[in-house]
Formats: structure tokens, C-alpha cells, sequence
């Protein structure tokens, strides 16, 4: 092997090792507030009683808090998280621009709306409910990919016309609301807000059901997103079908984030932040959807975990992460614009 | 030596409904440097991108070994064919050892493994450009004229044997241009790789052309040997400008004088 | 896309337009029309009201119900003519000061930075006082319009359409939900913030309207008055400084005027969106781009604009009504997204 070879792959070797230990130490983090979220809260569990109860044994006081309280909801909330950190992380990669996530693009606010119609209007509740985001979502995302087609698809052109869409959809919400009756419009605030309480462990079969179907379909593209990331016309000439991964990606990251969105509710810069927070703890190597994804499972057990036992009075995870995800995003901006735009 | 062919034949296209390209036909020279010259808005960049995939033409195809381009598959076509744009992005904080890696994309599989001979297509290829020691740089703190070898090193390690450049050297100085040309040269000379490229500089293209390919209104005007394309007449049909071509006392090409309305010693313009 | 597109629209438009002399017949059928959306919004309502009564009113009756439901109309509609003049006159200018086709007071957040101050007033300062709402709108108006601007500016290319309308769509959303938060525990304020958050002209009184009037009047003067030197702008900062213009200074002005029109009509109405981007556009298309023109045009069909859309709010949900910040925003995210298709990609 000739030196210089070596060299490179000394580099190369040393980039994906960094990759690996960061990926492990979220992992490591996940699984940590995990653990946390089922034995400490208003009453604390030993750790050796929560093992039992996960293992399926009946332990006196312990196993109703622990198996049908908190375990719910640290399933429900480590998947959506999953579930928003990929879907956003797959938007921001495509689009090449960490400022166009579902959040702005209009894609929660079509889901939002949808629910609050089901909800004031039609009087609905339930699954349905959730069904009807979903499909709205998924609407709202190819009407924005519909409207921004000429001569392809600039991602430039998304997400201004996301922004145009998220707007009028917002405007909708907010006419909606002030005609609900008081019982009608509680409702729908809660789930605008986004949480995850009331948690019910078989609310996670279409979440998981999400995360295998489409974060496999993401993740077998991959590489063609890695791609997307140097230009569409780079892309291309390396082999990518630009339209085709473009296409599949949007479906995926959007079925991810509406499913997750109807179990939960829209948890505010999830999905948003978690990317370019694991950006800046990876570093530019590799694909950071694997990174995200974890990153979003940390920020809504972390959120929901401050919202329910650290905080004097209770709120939805969707405040916390709204409360402290508007500071750190407006000064994703002032990073983003400095340095040019790229995740 | 390659023997890969790449022929457009009664190519049109364009942008909006409006044609741009109006039936080209042309055969690409295997193994040589064929340079593309004409003014502006002429149809050379729009010619490239059909060439290259990027456009899907109304009219004509392009085939590549008698096979439409449009019709192989995608990652089998970037085996063969390159291409580098006039403006690729690079991710923030991408060291130039990892862009140039990105080159082996079509190479590779979702499950297949990253090989010794994918470290040495890298290698060669950050030799060739003469970037080794920036190997671990990030791409966001190069120069220009790095910047630009460390985008040909991607297409390099592509392996391609077809390359097609949109006017690589653009908002480099004179020295980085004629530095990038030379690369292209040596490239063509060591692996016989046939080059495609859109130039601005009519003199540099004279010069560094096996073949001079000059279009305008969306056709082929002149394509041939740079000494029987580059002459006065050419110039004035093609730019709208009156010239005087010599030979350049360097390379014995051709090289054009414009003729102005002021400044001219002991005549005045036509 | 920035001079050059308004500079295409004048083209189109100066083919059409050429003279003074068509440009003092729009302005007279734009004053025509204000006139008869005003004298509709005087008489139509959820209820229909007598002539006999209308006319009763406007004279300061009140006896029946149906004359003092046009007393309530009165100040409404006067405050619609402003608030639309106000809105429309701060999207020319903005449009203006960064050359950028899409700017608008609610796209780039600065509407978004008026209500976040004044929720922000009243959940902790318990803040009552007309004035004190007026002032810290406005405050909160001036802040966000800097900070979105320069945030929207930094890095390669300045104040490009696309960052400066990521910038204030961001912004926007991270105020928003800071409004939440801010609000939420305060449960006794969540519905007169929630109501005043959506942007109407519903519940004006006179009480109400007259406290902004001296602002609003300020800010009509100075965006007036700064036309000749947008039209300086236009051209770019370089050739600008070279006419002798104080590019900054110039600017600064300009934006101040804006900022002053829109806080104060944020602080009485709430955010209303949109009525900044669509009437500048539409006007330059009738007029071209002649600030001195196009600044009495914006603001004549701005009022137009938001009598027309309050009345169609009072008509479409009878017996209720929708506000006119929905109806805008309705009708103009739309008309956003025709600007953003028209553009070419590489001009973005």
C-alpha cells in the first residue's frame, strides 16, 4: 500500500469512527432518558422494579405507574421523536437548506388544520381525527411539490410557495378556532400543542408501522440524498434520478411526520432542530438521518420529561419544545445565512 | 484508449416551450478534447446539459454506443458518462478527501462495501489533480482555482470515460485557467478520456481543441481542427465581429485579434 | 428577480400606461371605488339597516337598533381606509428599501414582532393603556424589521427574496411560539390575546382608533415623502451612492416610516398579512414603477382592498363573521405563490 493510500484511509477511517461514537452516545443518551422517564417522576421506581415490570412480572405499586403510565408514554415519545428527527432531517438534506422543514413548509400546518377542522367541524374525535392529518399532510405536501413544478422542481421555489401555503393554512387554523365552541376548541388546542398525555401503548403500532415502512424506504435512498446534497445537477451526472429520489423522499419524510403528528399532535421544532443539532455534533461526514433521527427521540423524552417532573407546573412537551426551540432557531438563521445555507 | 461513442443526432430542446436547440447533429470524437465556442445565448450550455442527461431533448436523441441516453439506466450511465456543472454546491465543512469520494457514487450499491480499489480511484484521482495535501481540508476554505481541481478530482474518481465540463473555468484568473486546461490535458493524454467542454475564451479554446465545435441560433456552424474552424469569417458570422486571425508564435494555433473602432495602429475598422 | 422583475413589470406596465394623464384616471377611478366600498361598508352588515336609519345615524342617532349598528360601523369603516392604506403603503416601502419582491410587512415577521411585544406587555406588565400598546407595537415592530433584515442580509448575495422570506418565516414561527408560551399560563388574558391575534377591524370604536391616528399620520408623511428617494434606491446601492443619495440614511428613513405604519396598525387590528405585498404589485402593474406614483397609488388601493375584504367578511358567514385578516390571507397567499411561479429559479 502506497503511503499516501494509507494515508487516506487513515482519514477516512478516522472520519467513520467519529461517526459511529457520536451515533452511540445518542444512543446512549436515548436509552438513558428513557430509563429516567420510567422510574423517576412524582414517585421514584428503582431501576431493578422497572426491569421487573418491563419483563412482564407484577410488582405492587409499581406496576401500574410504570407499565401503564410512563411506559406509553416513553414509547410514544422516543417514536415520534424518531419519526420527526428523521422525516425533518430527510426534508433539510434534499432541499439543501435547514431552514426548509416541515415545519415552515407548511406540511404541520396542513395536518394542524385538517384536525382542527375534524375537530370544531365535524365534530370528531379519536383515530379519525388522526387519520384525516395524516392524509392532509400528505395532500398539502404534493400540492407544495405540484406548485413549485416548472421545468423540474427548484428547491428554492418549495419552499417559498411552502411558505405561501403554511401561511393560509395558518389563517385557517386561527378562523377555526375563534368560531369553536369552548368544549370543541380545548380539544383542539391540546392537540395543536402536541403531547404525550393520555399515552396508550397500542398508539404505537402505526408509528412503528411508519418508522419500518418509510424510514426503510428513506434509508435505502440514502445515498442518493448524500448526493442531492451537491447539487441537483451533480447529482445527476453521478447517476441519481433526481425526480424519482426527490419524489420518494417527500412521500417517506411526510409519512413519517404525519403519522407521528396524528398520534401526538405537531411537537413544535422537532423536527426542525434536530438535524442541525446533529449536524453540529457529527460534523459533515456521512448522512445524518441515522444521527437525527436520535437526536429527535432525545429532544421530545427530554422535552416531555422537563414538561411533566422538572418544571413547577405541568405542560405539553410541545411547549417546552417550542419555548426553547424558538431561541436556538433564530439563531440557526443568523448561522445559516452567514455561512451560506447548507445543513 | 476508450471506444465509447457519443453521437446527438437531430437534437432539439429548450426551456418553456421556447427551442433553443434546433436539430444538432454532431458526433463526438472518442479520445479527443472537443471544445465548445459561441456567443452568448447560443445554445453551447443547453447543448452540454442535453448531452449530459440533465435536459430531456424534444426532438433527436443523444446516443451513447448507439444506445439512448435517456433510456440507460442512471447510475449505468454514470459509469461512463461525467459530467461536472458550472456551479456544484459543497455541503458546509465537507473535507475535500470526502467530496472526492462522493465521485464513486454510481459505483456503488445501498449494501455494497467500500473497496480498496474505491480508495485508489481516490487516490489517483487527488494525484492527477495535484490536491493530496488538502486532502483533509474542508472544500469551504480553498481558493478558487483548488476549488475547482478538488471538483475535477470528484469527477475524476468517478472513472468516467467521457467527461463534459460547463465552462470550467470560469471566475478563475488566467493562471488557474491555464492550469485547469493543462489538467484536462494531461487527463486526455494519460487515460485517453474524451473531454467535452463549453469555453468562453476563444483563444484558449484554439488552443487547448482537438476539435473546435462553433455554434450560434442553436446550430453547428464550424466543427473541425482548430486551424480550419478559428478564421475571420467564422468569427464574424458567429459573434458579429470583425477580426484578424494569426498564428499564435507559441503553439502555431490560431489565434484572433479583434478588430475596434478605436485604438488601431495605421487603419481604422471595417 | 429583485429591480430587475419590478423593472419588467414596468415594461409591461409602461406599454400600457404611458401618461400622466391615464395615471390621473386610475387614480380618480381608485378614488371612486374607495368611495362606494366605503359608503357599502356603512351600509351593509350582518343586519340590514333602513336608508332612513343610515342616514339617521350619521347624523349621531342611536335610537334603534339599526342606527346604532351603523355607529359601529362608522369607526370600523374608518379604520379599515387606514389600516389597508397603512399596510399597503409599508409593503411599498419595504418592497422598496430591499429591492425584494416579496417582501411584506407579515412575511417578514415584523407583524409577528408587534404581537409578540404587546403579549408580552400585556402577560407581564399587565400593560392596558392604548398609547402604551401603541408604542411598544411599534417597538416590537422596529425590532423584528431589524432583526429579520439583518439576519436576511448576511453571508453571500445580501438580502436575497429567498433568505430574507425564510428569515421572516422563521422568525415568525419561533415568535408565534413564544406567544404560546408566554401566554399559556396566563389563562385569564388567552382569549383576548387569541381574538387579537387573528387581525381585524371588528371590534373598532372611536376610543380605539384615535390614539394611533398622530402616528399613523407621521408614517403616511415620511413614506410619502421618501419616494423620490426609493426611486434613487431602485437602481441598486452602488449607482444610488453614485447620485448623490445617503443610501443608508435614506434607507433608514424609509423603513422607519414603514415601521410606524405598520406597528401602529398592529397594535389596533392585530397582524393583518398580505395587504403589503398583493396591492404594491398590483399597482405596479397599472402604474409602473414611479415611487411618486406608485407609493398614493398603494396606499389609495390598500384601503380599497381592506373595506372590500372586511365587507366580504360581513356577508359571506351571516350571521357571523370572518375576519379580515383570514380573508387576506386567503386571498393572498395565493398571489404570493403566482409572484414566487412568475420568478425564473436562477433569479431566487
Amino acid at each position: 500500500m502506497s503511503p499516501t493510500l494509507e494515508r487516506l484511509v487513515r482519514h477516512r477511517t478516522r472520519r467513520t469512527r467519529r461517526r459511529w461514537t457520536v451515533i452511540c452516545g445518542f444512543l446512549a443518551l436515548a436509552v438513558f432518558l428513557f430509563g429516567l422517564t420510567l422510574s423517576v417522576g412524582q414517585s421514584v421506581v428503582a431501576p431493578r422494579d422497572v426491569l421487573r415490570v418491563l419483563a412482564g412480572e407484577p410488582v405492587p405499586g409499581a406496576s401500574f405507574v410504570v407499565g401503564q403510565l410512563r411506559l406509553p408514554r416513553a414509547v410514544l415519545a422516543t417514536l415520534a421523536g424518531v419519526c420527526f428527527g428523521l422525516g425533518g432531517a430527510a426534508f433539510q438534506t434534499m432541499l439543501r437548506n435547514p431552514l426548509a422543514s416541515p415545519d415552515i413548509i407548511g406540511i404541520t400546518s396542513g395536518a394542524g388544520a385538517a384536525a382542527v377542522f375534524a375537530i370544531v367541524v365535524l365534530q370528531m374525535s379519536g383515530p379519525i381525527v388522526s387519520l384525516l392529518a395524516v392524509g392532509a399532510g400528505l395532500c398539502v405536501a404534493l400540492a407544495v411539490y405540484g406548485l413549485s413544478f416548472r421545468n423540474g422542481v427548484g428547491g428554492t421555489r418549495l419552499i417559498l410557495v411552502g411558505i405561501g401555503v403554511s401561511t393560509m393554512l395558518q389563517s385557517v387554523i386561527a378562523y377555526l378556532l375563534s368560531t369553536a365552541p369552548s368544549w370543541s376548541l380545548q380539544e383542539a388546542m391540546r392537540w395543536l400543542t402536541g403531547s404525550v398525555n393520555g399515552a396508550q401503548l397500542q398508539q404505537a403500532l402505526p408509528l412503528l408501522l411508519a418508522i419500518g415502512l418509510f424510514g426503510s424506504l428513506l434509508l435505502s435512498r440514502v445515498r442518493d440524498l448524500e448526493a442531492l446534497r451537491l447539487g441537483d445537477e451533480t447529482a445527476s451526472a453521478l447517476g441519481v434520478q433526481v425526480n424519482r429520489t426527490r419524489m420518494t423522499v417527500i412521500v417517506s419524510a411526510v409519512g413519517m411526520i404525519a403519522a407521528a403528528t396524528a398520534i401526538t399532535g405537531p411537537i413544535a421544532f422537532v423536527a426542525f432542530l434536530s438535524g442541525p443539532i446533529a449536524a453540529r455534533i457529527v460534523r459533515a461526514s456521512g448522512s445524518l438521518l441515522l444521527p437525527a433521527a436520535l437526536v429527535g427521540a432525545i429532544l421530545v423524552l427530554a422535552g416531555d420529561y422537563a414538561g411533566q417532573v422538572l418544571l413547577p407546573s405541568r405542560y405539553p412537551v410541545g411547549v417546552i419544545t417550542g419555548a426553547l426551540g424558538a431561541p436556538y432557531l433564530l439563531l440557526l438563521i443568523v448561522r445559516v445565512n452567514r455561512t451560506g445555507g447548507s445543513l | 484508449m476508450t471506444d465509447h461513442t457519443l453521437v446527438a443526432t437531430g437534437l432539439s430542446a429548450g426551456y418553456d416551450g421556447k427551442t433553443i436547440l434546433h436539430g444538432l447533429d454532431l458526433a463526438i470524437p472518442t479520445g479527443r478534447i472537443t471544445i465548445i465556442v459561441g456567443a452568448n445565448a447560443c445554445g453551447k450550455s443547453t447543448f452540454l446539459r442535453t448531452l449530459s442527461r440533465l435536459l430531456v431533448p424534444t426532438k433527436g436523441h443523444v446516443l451513447l454506443d448507439g444506445a439512448s441516453i435517456h433510456r440507460t439506466p442512471a447510475r449505468q450511465l454514470a459509469r461512463t458518462l461525467g459530467l461536472l456543472p458550472q456551479a456544484p454546491i459543497a455541503p458546509e465543512g465537507i473535507t475535500v478527501a470526502d467530496l472526492v469520494s462522493r465521485g464513486r457514487h454510481p459505483h456503488k450499491s445501498l449494501f455494497s462495501r467500500w473497496t480498496r480499489k474505491d480508495d485508489e480511484a481516490i487516490d489517483s484521482a487527488l494525484a492527477a489533480t495535484k490536491t493530496f495535501d488538502l486532502a483533509e481540508r474542508p472544500v469551504d476554505e480553498l481558493s478558487g482555482g483548488q476549488r475547482q481541481r478538488v471538483w475535477i478530482a470528484m469527477a475524476l474518481a468517478q472513472e468516467t470515460d467521457i467527461l463534459l465540463l460547463d465552462e470550467p473555468t470560469t471566475f478563475l484568473d488566467i493562471h488557474h485557467q491555464i492550469e485547469v486546461l493543462d489538467l484536462l490535458t494531461d487527463l486526455n493524454r494519460a487515460r485517453g478520456t474524451t473531454i467535452v467542454m463549453v469555453l468562453h475564451d476563444l483563444n484558449l479554446a484554439a488552443r487547448y481543441a482537438d476539435v473546435l465545435v462553433a455554434m450560434t441560433g442553436g446550430q453547428i456552424h464550424a466543427f473541425g481542427p482548430p486551424g480550419e474552424v478559428l478564421t475571420e469569417d467564422m468569427v464574424r458570422t458567429v459573434f458579429g465581429l470583425e477580426s484578424r486571425v494569426i498564428a499564435d508564435p507559441l503553439s502555431h494555433c490560431p489565434m484572433m485579434l479583434p478588430i475596434g473602432r478605436h485604438r488601431m495602429a495605421g487603419h481604422e475598422a471595417a | 428577480m429583485t429591480a430587475d422583475s419590478l423593472q419588467a413589470t414596468a415594461k409591461v406596465a409602461g406599454r400600457a400606461v404611458s401618461s400622466a394623464r391615464s395615471r390621473g384616471l386610475w387614480l380618480a377611478l381608485l378614488a371612486a371605488a374607495l368611495a362606494v366600498l366605503a359608503v357599502l361598508s356603512v351600509t351593509t352588515g350582518t343586519r340590514a339597516v333602513a336608508w332612513a336609519d343610515i342616514a339617521a345615524a350619521l347624523g349621531g342617532a342611536q335610537e334603534t337598533i339599526g342606527q346604532s349598528a351603523v355607529a359601529l360601523r362608522l369607526p370600523r369603516t374608518g379604520l379599515a381606509l387606514l389600516a389597508g392604506a397603512a399596510l399597503s403603503l409599508a409593503g411599498a416601502i419595504m418592497q422598496g428599501v430591499t429591492r425584494n419582491p416579496l417582501a411584506d410587512p407579515g412575511i417578514l415577521g415584523v407583524n409577528m414582532g408587534a404581537s409578540l411585544a404587546v403579549v408580552i406587555g400585556v402577560a407581564w406588565f399587565g400593560m392596558a393603556s392604548a398609547q402604551a400598546t401603541i408604542w411598544t407595537a411599534i417597538t416590537g415592530a422596529a425590532g423584528a424589521a431589524l432583526f429579520v433584515y439583518t439576519i436576511g442580509s448576511l453571508g453571500r448575495g445580501g438580502a436575497t427574496p429567498l433568505k430574507l422570506a425564510l428569515a421572516g418565516a422563521a422568525t415568525s414561527v419561533a415568535f408565534s411560539s413564544l406567544v404560546i408560551a408566554v401566554v399559556l399560563p396566563r389563562g385569564d388574558i388567552a382569549g383576548g390575546i387569541q381574538a387579537w391575534q387573528i387581525g381585524g377591524v371588528g371590534g373598532a370604536t372611536g376610543d380605539r382608533v384615535l390614539p394611533v391616528l398622530p402616528f399613523l399620520v407621521i408614517g403616511f408623511a415620511i413614506s410619502l415623502l421618501s419616494a423620490r428617494k426609493l426611486n434613487s434606491l431602485a437602481l441598486g446601492d452602488d449607482v444610488a451612492a453614485g447620485l448623490g443619495e445617503h443610501v443608508a440614511a435614506a434607507r433608514a428613513v424609509a423603513a422607519f416610516g414603514a415601521i410606524l405604519l405598520c406597528g401602529a396598525t398592529t397594535a389596533v387590528c392585530g397582524p393583518i398579512g398580505f395587504v403589503g405585498l398583493m396591492v404594491p404589485h398590483l399597482c405596479r402593474l397599472l402604474i409602473g414603477v414611479d415611487h411618486r406614483w406608485l407609493l398614493p397609488f398603494s396606499a389609495l388601493g390598500g384601503a380599497c382592498l381592506l373595506l372590500a375584504a372586511d365587507i366580504l367578511g360581513r356577508i359571506i358567514a351571516r350571521p357571523g363573521e370572518i375576519d379580515v385578516g383570514i380573508i387576506t390571507a386567503l386571498v393572498g397567499a395565493p398571489f404570493f405563490i403566482w409572484i414566487v411561479r412568475r420568478q425564473r429559479v436562477r433569479d431566487l
